[in-house]
C-alpha cells in the first residue's frame, strides 16, 4: 500500500524557507503570490494490512515535530 | 570523589571531543564516551553532555533521528532519575526531538548559518548548570549553527517563562528565537539544552572563558547536593 504523508508547518510558525522562496517568485516577476510555505513529502510503501494507528504513530513518533508541523495522511492506492 | 561524566557521539557529531576536552579541564576526570548504538550507559553518573554536530546529516529535522537512537532511551531514564543532562546546539536539538525539553528549533530566521561570539544573559543563576554566574550577568559564548530559531507556542513560553526555566537569552537575537531564548531547563531543573557552546570558551585561547562558570558551577552544585 501507497502512502504519502504531507507534512507542513503549523499556521503562525515562521517560515523563514518560504519567505525566501517567495521573494525569489516576486523577483521572478510573479505577482499576485500571497504566501509561499514550504512542508515534507513522505512516501511510504507498507503492508497492505498496516492500520491507520500505526501509521499516525509514525508520523506522531518520527516524521513530523507536532511542536510545530501538520501531518496529513493519503492512501494513494 | 571523582566526577564521572559522559559525552555522547552520535554519527555525525563534532563537538564532542570539545566537550571531553572542556569536562575533563574543569573536573580533572576524563568523560566516559559513549556511543550512539549503546544499549547502556555507565553506573552512577554525574553528568551526561550531548555534543553539538550534524547527528545523522541533520536528515528529516536536526535532532529528529538521533532522538531515536538506542542510547536516548537510557538517557531519557537517566534524566527522569534526576542526572543532570546537557544538550548543546545539536544535543539542544536532540532533546527537544526527544521531548525532554520543548519546543523545536527551526531554522534561523535569516536562513544564514551564523558563527560568531554573542552575548548572553544569564536569566536563572539558581540551576544545577547556571549557579557559576550571577543573575543578569552578562556573558559571551560562541554559537555556530544553521537551526537556532527556538519556536514554543505562546502558552508554553509563558509558563517557561513563570516557572524560571529560561537559563540564557540572547542580548541581541541572531537567529529569530522567540523571547529571545538562547537555553531552556526541563520542568525538574536537570535538562539542560542551549544553542551557544560553553564548552568553545573555556580557555583563553579560545578568545574567551565564559563557559567554564557552567562546568565549574555544575561540579561545585552536585558536590553540595
Amino acid at each position: 500500500m501507497k502512502i504519502r504523508v504531507l507534512v507542513s508547518l503549523k499556521p503562525g510558525v515562521l517560515d523563514p524557507q518560504g519567505r525566501a522562496v517567495h521573494h525569489a517568485l516576486e523577483g521572478l516577476g510573479f505577482e499576485g503570490v500571497d504566501d509561499v510555505r514550504i512542508g515534507r513529502t513522505v512516501e511510504l510503501d507498507v503492508a497492505d494490512n498496516t492500520s491507520d494507528a500505526a501509521l499516525t504513530e509514525m508520523c506522531e513518533k518520527l516524521l513530523a515535530n507536532t511542536v510545530i508541523e501538520n501531518y496529513k495522511i493519503e492512501k494513494l492506492d | 570523589m571523582a566526577f564521572r561524566s559522559a559525552v555522547i557521539t552520535f554519527p555525525g557529531s563534532n563537538c564532542d571531543r570539545d566537550m571531553a576536552v572542556a569536562l575533563e579541564q574543569v573536573s580533572g576526570t576524563a568523560p566516559v564516551r559513549v556511543w550512539h548504538g549503546d544499549a547502556e550507559l555507565p553506573d552512577n553518573l554525574d553528568f551526561i553532555a550531548l555534543p553539538g554536530g550534524f547527528s545523522y546529516g541533520d536528515y528529516l529535522r536536526s535532532g529528529a533521528m538521533a532522538a531515536n537512537s538506542p542510547i536516548m532511551r537510557e538517557i531519557v531514564r537517566a534524566a527522569d532519575r534526576g542526572v543532570p543532562v546537557l544538550g548543546v546546539c545539536n544535543g539542544f536539538q536532540v532533546l527537544s526531538e526527544a521531548r525532554l525539553l520543548p519546543g523545536a528549533l527551526m531554522r534561523n530566521a535569516s536562513q544564514h548559518f551564523i558563527c560568531r561570539t554573542v552575548g548572553l544573559k544569564v536569566e536563572n543563576a539558581q540551576s544545577i548548570f547556571t549557579s557559576g554566574y550571577e543573575a543578569g550577568q552578562e556573558i559571551r559564548i560562541p554559537v555556530a549553527h544553521h537551526d537556532g530559531n527556538y519556536f514554543a507556542d505562546e502558552e508554553t513560553l509563558d509558563r517557561l517563562e513563570g516557572d524560571g526555566r529560561v537559563a540564557f537569552r540572547y542580548t541581541e537575537n541572531c537567529n529569530g528565537s522567540r523571547r529571545d531564548i538562547a537555553g531552556v531547563l526541563n520542568k525538574a531543573g536537570n535538562v539542560l539544552g542551549m544553542m551557544p557552546h560553553p564548552e568553545r570558551a573555556v580557555d583563553a585561547a579560545h578568545g574567551g572563558t565564559d563557559g567554564l562558570a557552567l562546568f565549574e558551577g555544575a561540579m561545585k552544585a552536585l558536590a553540595k547536593a
